[in-house]
């Protein structure tokens, strides 16, 4: 077999030693599962051929970019799979001002991206925080969104088309420059968020928009984190969509503080980060002044905007160091994602921190307030087998909370391996059956990234 | 015997969350797991837990890396993936010691005089110089056309090293303000002697009177690069002892790599009772020359140059020492010089030490990316405060036909002083 992919790739483009396969054992989770193989192509050609030849033996293929995600979707938990990782294909083919789109191919960095098309006075939104270290291919994969999301929209609304390859090798070329064409079943769209179980992504077209020059960022402090809830919905009541609009709980402020010691007032419950940006500068002003005016009336403690390019990533520092932070405190954390109503917020933050008492492990909670997508990350030891069995039913219990509120398991991650116990529980049987029945369609030697989604 | 190895809190608490990929030179050349900082952790932690054979295979990927140590700036969580190849390394040589290394770093390293003697026979091939070890890793492991091209653009070497030349002691013109030893490197005695020169003057010029130990040893980081950190702290333990015999308020080096090692004493022997204090002692006193340059009241220099100059940080500055805005306010002080920033200042150039040798192909990929951003800028002259980033630069830009001038930023700061000829009168 490796002699086969070799006449494909050449030696250069297949890893198969020990120390190759450790490392491409896991993405940004805790999961691991050596492959027998690694692919790395650099053409949809090859990508293709090394599709029939997996077909052929019956091999798993598991796709990867840059090995960032956060639900084990990229994890080879099958040993005889081969990972297909796609990374060499990088190259961004064609920026066209005139229609305002970038054709990439799947391995491009999400950031150099956005840097190429920025040059050109263009905008690429999606913003996830694995910017600098993820893919657009990934990202297709997953649906990445990000703080920009509030206002700008998550991958899949920037996607105008693909080159896939389907699960028996043949090339499916999707979309088009038109921003409308309905003609026939969205294609392009159901490859959105299908972890690599669908087809190979290996080129994708993505619509640009115009880059906003203006930004104004405020943090605002809240005694109360029902204040600092009730404030988001209060700011998009009054008609003004900010860029981003973040929440940070106590828990993770105090972790945030211990690591960096940035002078954040540790007393406070929750901490609202919101910017706003365009192109007028005096709209974007007159937004972050309401926005402060409202988030006083709601019983901010303090409300800070910053005066510049400095103050500004000050403030961002804070939101950015999260992860960071908490990572510091234990060996392991697990981050979620769910997503509920905005208005349900105060709610399942209750929940969450009954969740957390209960079990005896920290919760932090912190994300996208304005889009109702939360991030609880419980701290832990996964070598201690007891505090394992906690997480695991904390998992559940977290779950548990978002969906009865209507809310979602995943906003940004995917389902992955993690969030598959919960998968038929969250979108019920017949949602899993049509999804099943895409899938065989597609993939009926279930040769591609096998046991992720679905339970097999 | 117990193995001296990297303790499991370096490693353990590694999210896997992949920022590291975003900064790392090899693993942007190579696009694959295994060049990049996660997967040396991984490696590592495999390595060290018995899940992975120590192999020759996952020791040579400890020496893929380049330690320019932009992974260990950007882990949000303090791992410092850089370290670890480089603790794996020693690792390596406590399990199966290579001669060779005995022969090089404390045969000839450890003595400046032999290193010097070792110049004179080998003239041809051992222009090479600063890359210590060519003459032996050429037979190991290199073509000899890789070396030709390498050689032919190394740096004219000095008639004499600068340490038999300069006197133990410069006195400072005028009155002494400050009383300064110097760590003269040995790439900057062999190969860039009219450098450190000009450091000596642009001190002596601004009231320092400058003591220069003959007999420092090596600053350590070749051995420490090949996994000798026993030689790293024996050579360590001679010049903090040199340096205690003179009453000296600063330490300054003009070599990158040199003034990082120093600076690393402290933490050498943080748990060794005897040195501790010693190492905290020489350590608080060292500057690199610019650092030291940027604090003082300097005399404006009268010299103009006229040229648009950029400037490479050098990893062992930047990242090791955080130092980067100093060599620029130097350059800033001098009249007619249009400085440019170039785009990603502080990637790495690829030179490492010696890995422009043994990872050739690595090294000139690295290095290319550097280039296009050094030529996006136009400028006529390159600073850089490290010997081995400006070979690694010039031989580069020669290939490419750049005609560009590399340098020392303080030696253009001697420039802009009047230089050795004393053109500008105190």
């Amino acid at each position: 077999m490796i002699e086969k992919l070799a006449k494909i790739l050449g030696y250069d483009g297949v890893l198969c030693t020990p120390e190759d396969l450790a490392v491409y054992s896991y993405d940004g989770t805790f999961a691991e599962g050596v492959p027998r193989a690694v692919v790395l192509p650099e053409t949809t050609g090859q990508t293709s051929e090394i599709v029939k030849l997996a077909a052929e033996a019956r091999i798993p293929l598991v796709a990867r970019g840059m090995g960032s995600g956060l639900a084990a979707g990229s994890v080879p938990i099958n040993s005889e799979s081969i990972v297909i990782c796609f990374t060499r294909m990088n190259r961004i083919l064609e920026i066209d001002a005139q229609n305002a789109t970038v054709q990439a191919e799947a391995g491009v960095v999400t950031a150099d991206l956005q840097a190429e098309v920025e040059k050109q006075g263009l905008f690429y939104p999606p913003d996830p925080s694995s910017i600098r270290h993820s893919t657009i291919g990934g990202n297709i994969a997953c649906n990445a969104g990000g703080p920009r999301c509030l206002k700008y929209g998550v991958t899949s609304n920037y996607l105008l088309g693909l080159t896939v390859v389907l699960a028996d090798g043949r090339i499916l070329k999707t979309g088009g420059k038109p921003i409308k064409d309905v003609t026939g079943y969205n294609l392009t769209s159901m490859f959105a968020s299908s972890e690599g179980t669908l087809g190979l992504i290996t080129e994708a077209l993505l619509r640009l928009v115009a880059r906003p020059t203006q930004v104004r960022t405020a943090l605002a402090e809240f005694d109360s984190l029902a204040n600092a809830s009730h404030t988001v919905n209060a700011i998009l009541a009054e008609g003004i969509v900010p860029a981003t609009l973040e929440l940070v709980d106590q828990t993770a402020i105090v972790c945030i503080e211990e690591a960096m010691h940035l002078g954040l007032a540790t007393d406070v419950e929750a901490v609202l980060i919101i910017e706003t940006d365009g192109s007028d500068e005096s709209t974007v002003v007159r937004e972050i002044d309401a926005i402060g005016r409202i988030c006083r009336e709601s019983g901010a403690r303090t409300v800070k905007v910053a005066k510049t390019g400095e103050e500004r990533d000050g403030l961002w520092k804070a939101r950015r160091s999260v992860g960071s932070s908490l990572a510091r405190k234990a060996p392991n954390k697990l981050g979620e994602d769910i997503t509920v109503p905005r208005s349900a917020i105060p709610e399942v933050v209750e929940r969450l921190r009954g969740i957390s008492a209960k079990h005896g492990l920290p919760i932090a909670i912190f994300g996208h307030a304005g889009d109702g997508n939360l991030h609880p990350n419980i701290l832990f030891d996964k070598r201690n087998p007891e505090q394992w069995s906690k997480v695991q039913r904390m998992m559940g219990e977290i779950f548990e909370a978002a969906l009865s509120v209507g809310g979602t398991l995943s906003g940004e991650h995917g389902v992955g391996v993690l969030k598959r116990p919960y998968f038929e529980h969250a979108l019920g049987t017949v949602s899993v059956d049509v999804q099943r029945r895409i899938k065989h369609a597609l993939d009926p030697l279930n040769i591609l990234n096998p046991g992720k989604m679905f339970e097999d | 015997m117990e193995l001296e190895k990297p303790e499991e809190s370096t490693y353990l608490n590694c999210i896997r969350c992949g920022l590291c990929l975003a900064v790392c030179p090899t693993y942007r050349e190579y696009l694959k797991e295994t060049a990049s900082p996660r997967g040396r952790v991984a490696l590592t932690r495999k390595g060290l837990e018995g899940k992975l054979d120590l192999s020759p295979n996952l020791i040579e990927e400890m020496y893929g890396c380049f330690a320019c140590m932009a992974c260990n700036d950007i882990c949000p969580v303090g791992i410092q993936p850089a370290n670890l190849a480089l603790s794996m390394r020693y690792v390596q040589e406590q399990r199966q010691p290579k001669k060779w290394k005995e022969v090089i770093f404390k045969g000839l390293l450890s003595k400046a005089g032999r290193l010097e003697l070792a110049m004179l026979p080998l003239r041809l091939y051992e222009k090479l110089g600063i890359r210590r070890l060519v003459y032996f890793l050429r037979l190991n492991r290199l073509l000899p056309d890789r070396i030709r091209d390498l050689e032919a653009m190394l740096p004219r070497i000095p008639q004499r090293p600068l340490r038999r030349v300069l006197p133990e002691i410069t006195e400072a013109h005028g009155e002494t303000r400050y009383r300064i030893g110097f760590f003269l490197g040995c790439a900057q005695s062999l190969l860039f002697a009219e450098q450190s020169a000009a450091t000596l003057r642009v001190l002596a010029r601004n009231g320092c009177t400058v003591i220069t130990p003959k007999d420092i040893e090596c600053c350590g980081m070749p051995a420490r690069g090949y996994g000798r950190m026993d030689l790293v702290l024996s050579q360590a333990r001679q010049n903090i002892a040199v340096f205690e015999r003179f009453n000296v308020d600063v330490i300054v080096a003009d070599c990158a790599t040199c003034g990082s090692t120093l600076k690393e004493y402290d933490s050498l022997f943080a748990r060794d009772p005897e040195w501790a204090d010693r190492a905290a002692a020489f350590r608080s006193k060292v500057r690199d020359v610019s650092e030291f340059l940027a604090g003082i009241p300097l005399k404006k220099p009268t010299g103009r140059i006229e040229a648009r100059v950029t400037y490479h940080d050098p990893c062992h500055l930047r990242r090791a020492q955080k130092v980067w805005k100093e060599p620029r306010k130097l350059l800033s002080l001098i009249d007619g010089l249009e400085f440019v920033e170039m785009p990603e200042a502080d990637w790495c150039c690829g030179s490492a030490g010696s890995q422009l040798i043994t990872h050739y192909d690595t090294s000139r990929k690295v290095l290319d990316r550097k280039l296009d951003n050094i030529e996006e800028t136009e400028a006529d002259i390159i600073a850089s405060g490290c010997p081995g980033c400006r070979m690694q630069l010039k031989t580069g830009l020669q290939r490419r036909g750049t005609p560009a001038r590399v340098v020392h930023p303080v030696t253009l700061l001697d420039e802009a002083y009047g230089g050795g000829d004393g053109r500008q009168n105190d």
